[in-house]
Order: C-alpha cells, then structure tokens, then sequence
C-alpha cells in the first residue's frame, strides 16, 4: 500500500468514527458526563466496600467464622450459623433449582416447536418470573409449606424452595442462551448419522454448552446467597446450632446481617459489617470464578 | 433452530418420549408456578377483603381497629416516592454509562467495563439496606449535605435503590444502543456530525423502545426491592411527600408486618397478602409494559 492511500484510508477512517469533530466544548462536557456516570457506580462500591471494610476491621477474627450469635460477649459474637445455613440454603436450592432449570431450556431450545402456543406462553411466563419481586417468592413457599404441612417454615427445605423459585428463570434464560451459541452444523451432523434429538442433545449440544450452563448458574447462585427478603417472609429467625438436614431450622448470613443491624449496641454492629465483608467475598468468589469458567471454556466456532 | 431430521429410524423409542415429557413438564412448571403464586395469594386475600371493606384497605390512614391497619394509600404513596428518587438517579447515570459503553468504549475497554458495572447488582441488598443507614443517611445527607434528614428517611432509601438499578437501566440500554445498525452511525458522519450528534439524536432516537423497556424494568425492580427500604426507608405509614421524613413502602410493610406474630388466617396476616396481590398486580402490569417494548425494538431491525 502506498503513503497516499495509506493516508487516505486513516483520513476516511477518522471521518467515518465522528472523533474529529469531537473537539468543541460542548462534546466534551458531554463526554465527560458520560464518564462520570458511569464511575459513579463505581465509586459508591468502592466507598460501601471500603467505609465497610473499615468498620468491620476490628473484627476480622476467626471467631467470626467459628463462634454462634451471643447476647452475652459481643466482641466475640460470629456467624457460623449463618454461614453454614447459607451454605445448607445453597446446596438444596442448587439440586431444586438446577436439574427443573436446565430440563425446561433444553425442551425450548432443542424440542419445542417456536411458533406453538404452549411454547409462547411458558417464554413470556418466564419473562415476566424473571421479574416478580423476591419478596413474593417467599410468600409463595410459605404457602408450599403450609400446603405440606410444615407448621414451623423457617427451615432449610423452605428456604432453599423460595431461592430456587427465584433463581428458575435465571438458570432457563441463560441455559437457553447457551444451548443457542451450539452451532448448528454440529446437530446437523450428528442428525446425518442417524441420531435422535434426544441423543443429539445428550451427546453433542449440552457437553458443548456446558461452561454456558456452569457461568450463568453460578451467578444465579451467587444471587440466591444475598436474597434476603423472601427468608424474611418465611421467618428464618436467629439460631445457634448448625443446620443438621434439610428439615432443621435455619438461618442464614443476609438475615443475621439484617437482624444485627437493627440491634442497638455498637459492638454488633462492627460484627455486621464485618460479616458483609464475609458474604461479599463469597459473593464476589462466585462471580469471579463464573468469570473465569466464561474465559477459559469459551469456545468460538 | 435445529432443522428436524428425516424419520430414518422406524424404531420406536419409548425412553425417548418419557424424557421428552419430563422436558415438557419442567417447562410447564413455570406456569405452574405463576398459577401457585396467584392462587398463594389470592386466597388469603379474599379473606381479607370479606372482613375489610375496600374503603378502608384504600385510605389515607388507618381507622378502626388495633389488630389490623388497613390503609394502603400511604405505602403507595411511600412506594411511589421511593422509586421516583431511585429512577431520577439511575435513568440518567444508567443511560451515560450504556451510551459511553455502546458509543465510545473500545471493545476491549467495554469488555472490562460492563461486568464492573454489572458487579453494582452482583451486591446484595441486605447489604445495601446498611449502607445506607449507617453511611449514606449520617456521612453523606447528614454531613456532606447538611439535611436535615430522620434516622430513616426516603431519601437515603431511594438514592441506594437508584444504585442499585443502575446496572438493570445500563446494561438492557447498551444492548438496545449496540442493536442499532452501523450503517445509521455512519450516515450520520458523512453528514459532518461528531460523536455526541450521532449518539443524541440518530442512536438514541433509533434505539429508544429498548431503552423504554430498560427503564421501565428498572421500575418494577425498584417498587419490588423489599430490603433496602425496610433498612433505611423507615417503618411510618406517611401520606406526606417529605423525603427527609421516614416513608414505609409496600414491601416494607410486608417484611416488617411478616416478622410479627401473626397467627394464620388472623386479619392482620390476610392483609400481607392483600398488600401482596396489590404488588403482585402493578409489577405484573409494569412487566407486561416491558416486554412489549422489548417486542417493538426486537422487531425494528
């Protein structure tokens, strides 16, 4: 290529990009609010992780991890219950959740006819779960575990039935969107060899999409940790023992973060903050290993 | 799509068609579980009505008895405050990060940009709820700002909310903005517009009922959001419009009345799910208004 187209292409490539006439004041402050709205966020986590970290500092312990709730020594009051229970919450809300999830993306995305009413009912149903306040989830599983009989709901099985009522759409959605990314030509082939939709899917589609699957349920999972709402509603209240199974009483890092804040004396509200910082690396550790999977595992085709 | 293959086999397979009525019945659970959450609340809330007449669930403040308080209108009222405040600051800090995003971000900056921005809904709002009390209402309102300002009060409430709706307005808004074809920008530079021209008046403009549905789900987020207000918004059915003053919202009079001894079927109980119902319907219908945005901009490329 010779200097002068070279120096033409850039020229036309300048134009084409608006950045020339970028360079009048009135772009500029603009450009600037742009920037800012889009640090403001960014700031306010910074300064929530930072004012918190600072007020949570004098108990960054292990007694935090290992001790239960106390009335009696506050400075040494920790969250094992919480912790545990959320991990109890965790697990059962996975096993609900997961498997209900992924079978009801596969049936859209592989089985389903498109245009069929069935299949446009459940699609918008799922648009519309997707954003059904968190708090009416909790009112639904008190409901469920009237209907079952549980006189006392704030237990494991109640718990993790509200989050995995509440994840559902999350894991459909973004299961469907990762059954979607398999390319065709492979279910194309494997059809050319005499294999059933079901095979194909068993076989070629879900092991390609599997790191979709894995990303977009983690982060639904890390969602469910920091619900607090519908536990709220369905009464987990503060206990201090660990959760034996899934019909033990419960209660669950977010409630305890909740039930300390509202607690008069200082020294519970320094053990708050510090279990923030606690719920948030736990938070944060999901979404970066999510990441990590969508990084390392995706494929282009 | 997979395009379906010809019938080779004549072999019947009857595994087959059990797993495929598994995969049905999994997609069929979401409406399942939409019926569940009507007739959850439904019920409880006839009750409610046959002892409540609606006059009094629609006042302006309560009347007549100790054991329930009837009056809906001051957590509309309450409702509605908040969420005006949590939309003046996220719809315009949402819309400039998603058009700085989608306009001047380079892909690679974009690419470590949007999961920041995303990480601001990543935090709970357990957590947010205390930030808010012990950092936004005394530092910030109270300090930086000299307000005069309760311990509760629904401007703390609603700026933390606005946060945290940030990223749902940003992130459906980038995607509404990337949707909008190349060929518009550029038509809009060979016309000698610069940057911010091109992004106000063609993209925006072009993008706009994607942009609508990104708002509006920002809305139902925060007339659903039940922590942060129950935290920071306060626990007063208030009719004034004073956002210094505490301010109960629908959600929080759930949370809080949920917490209290409440026995089954007693009024007071019945009237959750009476305030429920109410959620239940306006986020219902704000929905609704969403995806059918959705739907238009979907459809205009």
């Amino acid at each position: 290529m010779s200097v002068a187209t070279q120096t033409a292409a850039s020229t036309v490539a300048a134009t084409l990009s608006g950045r020339r006439r970028d360079r009048n004041v009135g772009s500029l402050v603009f450009l600037g609010a742009l920037w800012s709205s889009l640090f403001f966020g960014v700031m306010v986590l910074v300064a929530l992780i930072v004012d918190t970290a600072i007020a949570g500092s004098p108990r960054f312990d292990l007694n935090l991890l290992t001790q239960y709730e106390s009335t009696i020594r506050k400075d040494e009051t920790g969250f094992r219950a919480g912790i545990l229970g959320s991990l109890w919450l965790m697990g059962v809300t996975a096993l609900m959740a997961i498997p209900l999830g992924i079978a009801a993306a596969i049936y859209l995305e592989e089985f389903a006819t498109k245009t069929s009413r069935f299949n446009r009912v459940v699609e918008i149903n799922l648009q519309n779960l997707a954003a059904v306040p968190s708090i009416i989830y909790g009112m639904l599983a008190v409901a469920i575990m009237g209907l079952l009989g549980y006189n006392y709901k704030g237990i494991v099985l109640g718990g993790a039935m509200a989050l995995a009522l509440l994840i559902l759409p999350v894991i459909v959605i973004t299961t469907r969107e990762a059954l979607r990314a398999v390319p065709d030509e492979i279910r194309q082939g494997s059809y050319a060899l005499g294999a059933t939709v079901w095979q194909t899917t068993w076989r070629n589609t879900l092991p390609s999409a599997v790191p979709g699957i894995a990303t977009g349920t983690i982060l639904g999972l890390s969602r469910a940790i920091g619900e607090a709402a519908p536990l709220l509603i369905l009464g987990l209240a503060t206990v201090r023992f660990d959760p034996t199974g899934v019909e033990s009483k419960v209660t669950a890092l977010p409630m305890q973060i909740y039930n300390l804040s509202s607690a008069p004396q200082l020294d519970f509200q320094v053990a708050a903050s510090a279990a923030i910082i606690v719920l948030l690396v736990m938070i944060l550790g999901m979404n970066a290993l999510a990441i990590f999977i969508r990084n390392k595992f995706q494929r282009s085709w | 799509m997979p395009a379906s293959p010809p019938d080779l086999s004549r072999r019947p397979r009857p595994g087959e068609q059990v797993i495929k009525a598994v995969l049905v019945l999994s997609a069929g659970a979401s409406i399942l579980i939409t019926f569940g959450i009507i007739a959850a609340v439904i019920e409880p809330a006839l009750h409610f009505f046959e002892e409540v007449p609606f006059g009094q669930f629609f006042a302006t403040e309560d009347i007549g008895s100790r054991e329930y308080r009837p009056a809906v209108l001051p957590l509309l009222v309450g409702t509605a405050l908040t969420t005006v405040i949590a939309l003046a600051l996220a719809v315009p800090l949402g819309l400039g990060a998603a058009m700085y995003l989608s306009e001047y971000a380079s892909p690679r900056a974009r690419k470590w940009l949007k999961p920041t921005v995303e990480l601001l809904a990543g935090v709970p709002s357990v957590v947010y709820g205390f930030f808010a009390l012990f950092f936004v209402t005394p530092v910030v309102l109270q300090g930086w700002f000299n307000l005069e300002v309760n311990f509760t009060n629904a401007w703390a409430a609603g700026i933390v909310l606005g946060v945290m709706i940030i990223p749902t307005v940003a992130s459906l808004s980038e995607d509404a903005l990337s949707a909008v074809p190349m060929a518009l920008r550029q038509g809009s530079y060979a016309m000698g517009a610069n940057r911010m021209q091109t992004t106000l008046r063609v993209v925006l403009p072009a993008a706009l009922s994607g942009v609508a549905a990104a708002i509006v789900l920002g809305l139902s987020r925060a007339v659903g959001e039940t922590m942060i207000v129950t935290m920071a918004g306060g626990a007063v059915k208030n009719m004034s419009v004073d956002p210094s003053e505490p301010h109960m919202t629908m959600t929080a009079f759930i949370a809080i009345t949920a917490q209290g001894e409440n026995p089954v079927g007693s009024v007071s109980y019945n009237m959750l799910f009476a305030v429920g119902l109410l959620l239940f319907i306006i986020t219902f219908i704000i929905n609704a208004i969403s995806i059918a945005f959705v739907r238009r901009f979907r459809q205009a490329y």
